[in-house]
């Protein structure tokens, strides 16, 4: 059998010095009643074929699209020392770092992505990471409850509509109201928020950029929440954080992220990883796993998991989270991801995905009838109004190998004629060439 | 190691992987507002791509692991993780995929090689487990379980009930209360008698709560690794109440092809695809946890669920109107799932059944070697994994410290709580009889050495990075970034 070593010599003995006859015999405490009704599966296969196999469905996706398609997960550049190093069998075969004397290996790396994610975000502290995007909005949102003792959380209708729907699925089961605040043409209605922030409110959760690609300042609405002792909490997105003003600097308590867009391919939707950061008077408040810095018995600097005591083998029923893991080799993707391209790097990638955005919107507003949903800055996002139904654009478009983008009315009804445009370093000039003709062809 | 901060040279840059390095192409400042800029770059490392390299190549070697080393964890299946799944996970027709793809009408044609992937997942594992469908959504097993508990609450809310109490084994993980609390329940812990679920303890507590009780998670075999015998009986008295059984799958290596929970009685599962199925743990996840039903929780299951039709197309069902909602934003970590489908159908029916096999009769002769070394609670057969407790005199603590001495992985230590000083070893179907002979008398030497020079076990690793660490000040100086030190 594969990666079964044991030859029936070998077999034969083991059960002797078990003291038993055959392999079943070990079983003897499942009941005949409890045996399978049925275990009707396919045979082996030989593992050329599987990969063969492989390969042919691997051929039935598309992937050579001309794709504007974003919403959040992005076709960045992966550079391949990224796969080469977090390819290393001592990390991806690694168990969590319990032990922490033979995993000092991943306990520094997390340790430094740590450090990363809180340089990026501009806050003090981080853990070792979450799921997704959507669970560190979530787990965000209750560490406001804890440390608020509060139970309303005010959500911008503007933050993307994925996250949303899974902030409501996690608290289908505590005591957590969200009040929803509708965007205004694809802008964060901030005289709304300020509104709804009041002295019940535990924190109220924003994003920059937004789900429609527009970029706003939030210090005033956090200003607005610290004064009713609420929680300001903003979800980014990391490329375009290497240029744009930080959750630090508007003030944010708790910052949060799908840290997709570093490191991690699109693998049709995971893994991927939730970044989530924070002051340094709510880390107690912080879910997940946790790097600390200290020394050993000879006063050698090493590191280990640390504040434990949040977590649920220690806690049981009363820890801050059910979590147990974190995305660890996400983590460290993401972190070799960002060593590698700097500071410097990463910016360069912003400001080109946003340059090729801006030219996309002057190719496409040239067609008649086409327009900005608004003039707000944006990023490498950005949301346009069409002189038709956006999915009729998106569906005839992809009969040419070609996706314009997100029909927004998927999640936001009545705004059907709202197209959004992501650029990334996939993209290029010719593209939007492209695209721009065949889209006036259409219109 | 010096961290990658501190390797870092002001200037020294790596830039070009993505976009080509042009003095001239617009600044950020062009573009944009200088009120909506960040005042200075991110404190980022600046270094070469040899530098990046030479750091984590170091770093890595800072690591025990599976290809490394023997990994005997209690609970965690450290199997070994065949190389062709890193291979057909990481193909470019599905790592390039946009998930959001499958769900615009006319590209779901674009991604059907990736919904075929997700269907036959599903497919396999409701025969393996006889479970009538799948989500792959949650993104580890804490996660699994926490959608298994909540497609619970839905049930009875389904039926206008009002149930608050969650039934937990004082031998499960502590991620099963973590995960009911977050989803509302109260839990009510049920005592163990002979290492196992007692009928009598359930069967009180269910009296004391009339009318409460919304369901009861178990381990089986449970966390000592022993089967529970008495499961016909727990699934009868949980039946009269209508109660749901949860199966936490974190030990279903041990009964692969022997029993299916579907068949057993538990109406929910959750599976650890980077146990059973051999995925890679990464040094922590990602995992994957998916979360299989059985008819009474099928209008539940989180939106949307991957269909095939006659023609053989796949597409996304979006319309389940009891949905409990968005576990995780598409439909789970795809290259976990490809890669547990790869593991499978390399295996074949037959494979799987003796995964649970061998798996088990390693269990039992390593627990055989070690009887009269270390103190074994359980004498009778055991499942995929024994506990074991230190020798008078000893700590569990020294004795793993030892063996990380002797390149063995600790097994897990001071778990299950209720096992004294407790070593908890889980050596898989992977591992040869060299191998379990080896560490049988690793530890039968590190035992004899505590018995004539504790002090030698105290000290113990010394082999390795660093020596024990001190958790206390880790705790108390809070260093958590570069910065903070």
């Amino acid at each position: 059998m594969p990666f079964i070593p044991h030859t029936p010599e070998e077999t034969r003995e083991m059960l002797a010095t078990v003291g038993v006859r055959t392999l079943d015999d070990l079983f003897a405490d499942i009941p005949a009643s409890m045996r399978p009704k049925s275990f009707n599966l396919p045979k082996g296969q030989s593992e050329a074929a599987i990969c063969n196999y492989f390969e042919d469905m691997a051929a039935r996706n598309r992937t050579s699209l001309i794709s504007f398609l974003g919403a959040g997960f992005y076709n960045h550049y992966i550079p391949k020392a990224v796969d080469a190093l977090a390819g290393r069998s001592e990390f991806y075969t690694a168990y969590t770092p319990y032990q922490a004397e033979c995993s000092q290996g991943t306990l520094q790396a997390i340790f430094e992505f740590q450090t990363a994610v809180t340089r990026l975000l501009d806050m003090e502290c981080a853990n070792a990471s979450i799921y997704d995007g959507g669970t560190s909005m979530f787990e965000a949102a209750m560490m406001a409850v804890r440390a608020t003792k509060r139970s309303v959380i005010v959500v911008d209708e503007a933050v993307n509509p994925v996250w949303r729907q899974m902030l409501h699925t996690y608290a289908a089961g505590v005591n957590v109201t969200f009040k929803v605040v509708p965007q205004k043409n694809g802008l964060s209605d901030m005289d709304g928020l300020k509104a709804a922030v009041d002295d019940a409110t535990a924190a109220v959760i924003v994003q920059n950029p937004n789900f429609f690609g527009a970029i706003q300042d939030f210090s005033d609405l956090f200003a607005q929440a610290q004064a009713h002792k609420a929680l300001g909490i903003i979800s980014v997105y990391p490329v375009m954080q290497a240029v744009l003003k930080t959750p630090g600097e508007m003030g944010a308590d708790i910052a949060v992220a799908e840290g997709q867009s570093l490191g991690q391919p699109l693998s049709f939707g995971g893994p991927y990883l939730g970044l989530m950061a924070c002051r340094k008077s709510l880390v107690r408040q912080m879910p997940g796993r946790i790097v600390g810095r200290t020394q050993d018995l000879d006063g050698k600097t090493g590191y280990v998991l640390t504040l434990q005591a949040r977590e649920q083998h220690i806690r049981r029923a009363k820890a801050t989270s059910n979590i147990c893991s974190n995305q660890a080799l996400c983590a460290l993707r993401a972190l070799i991801h960002m060593c590698l391209l700097g500071p410097d790097g990463l910016a360069r990638t912003a400001e080109n995905n946003m340059a090729l955005a801006r030219y996309a919107v002057e190719r496409l507003t040239a067609i008649p009838g086409v327009r900005r949903l608004n003039d707000a800055p944006y990023g490498n996002e950005v949301a346009l109004r069409l002189p038709c139904s956006a999915s009729r654009i998106v569906n005839d478009l992809a009969e040419h190998g070609c996706v314009p983008g997100y029909p927004v009315a998927r999640a936001y009804p009545g705004m059907d004629d709202v197209l959004l445009l992501a650029c990334t370093e996939s993209n290029n000039r010719h593209q939007i060439g492209f695209l721009a003709e065949s889209m006036g062809a259409l219109l | 190691m010096k961290t990658i901060f501190a390797e870092s040279v002001e200037g020294r840059r790596a830039a070009g992987y993505a976009v080509p390095v042009d003095e001239n192409a617009p600044k950020a400042a062009d573009m944009l507002p200088a009120e909506l800029l960040r005042k200075n770059p991110p404190r980022l490392p600046q270094c070469s791509e040899l530098d990046v390299v030479r750091h984590f190549t170091g770093l890595s070697k800072l690591n025990y692991s599976v290809d490394a080393n023997f990994y005997p964890l209690g609970s965690c299946t450290m199997k070994y993780n065949p190389k062709f799944s890193e291979y057909v996970c990481s193909l470019p027709g599905f790592a390039r995929l946009h998930p959001l793809l499958a769900q615009l009408p006319r590209t779901t044609a674009y991604t059907q090689g990736a919904l075929q992937c997700l269907y036959e997942a599903e497919q396999w594992l409701c025969e393996v487990t006889g479970m009538k469908a799948y989500t792959f959504q949650p993104m580890a097993g804490a996660n699994g379980e926490f959608t298994g508990v909540q497609l619970i609450a839905a049930y009875h809310r389904s039926k206008g009930r009002h149930r608050t109490k969650m039934l937990i084994p004082d031998s499960a993980h502590g991620t099963n209360p973590a995960s009911a609390a977050l989803a509302g329940f109260e839990t009510v812990n049920i005592e163990s008698r002979d290492g196992m679920v007692d009928p009598e303890a359930l069967a009180k507590a269910i009296a004391q709560y009339p009318d409460e009780v919304a369901g009861l998670m178990m381990t089986c075999p449970n966390t000592l690794g022993l089967m529970e015998t008495k499961l016909p009986a727990i699934v009868e008295e949980l039946r009269k109440i209508d109660a749901l059984l949860y199966y936490d799958g974190a030990n279903m290596n041990a009964i692969l092809g022997k029993m299916r929970v579907g068949d057993a009685g538990f109406d929910v599962v959750h599976l650890n695809v980077h146990k059973t199925l051999s995925t890679p743990h990464g040094g922590g996840g990602p995992g994957s946890g998916p979360v299989g039903v059985g008819e009474r929780l099928l209008p539940f299951l989180p939106v949307p669920r991957v269909r095939r039709r006659e023609d053989g197309t796949y597409w996304l069902d979006e319309d389940l109107p009891e949905s409990i909602g968005k576990i995780g934003p598409f439909y789970g970590s795809f290259a976990v799932v490809a890669r547990a489908l790869a593991y499978m159908m390399r295996l074949g029916g037959e494979g799987l059944a003796r995964v649970g096999e061998y798996a088990t009769l390693n269990a039992n002769y390593l627990k055989k070697r070690l009887e009269g070394v270390l103190e074994i609670p359980y004498s009778r057969i055991c499942a995929h994994e024994f506990v074991a407790s230190a020798p008078e005199g000893m700590r569990a603590l020294d004795i793993a410290k030892a063996l990380l001495d002797r390149g063995f992985h600790a097994p897990t230590i001071y778990f299950p709580l209720i096992v004294h000083e407790c070593l908890m070893a889980e050596p898989t179907e992977t591992e040869s009889k060299q191998t379990l002979d080896a560490f049988a008398d690793a530890i039968r030497e590190i035992v004899e050495l505590g018995k004539t020079n504790p002090q030698a076990l105290l000290d113990a690793p010394v082999t390795l990075p660093v020596r024990r660490m001190d958790e206390t000040a880790a705790a108390r100086q809070m260093i958590l970034t570069e910065d903070m030190g």
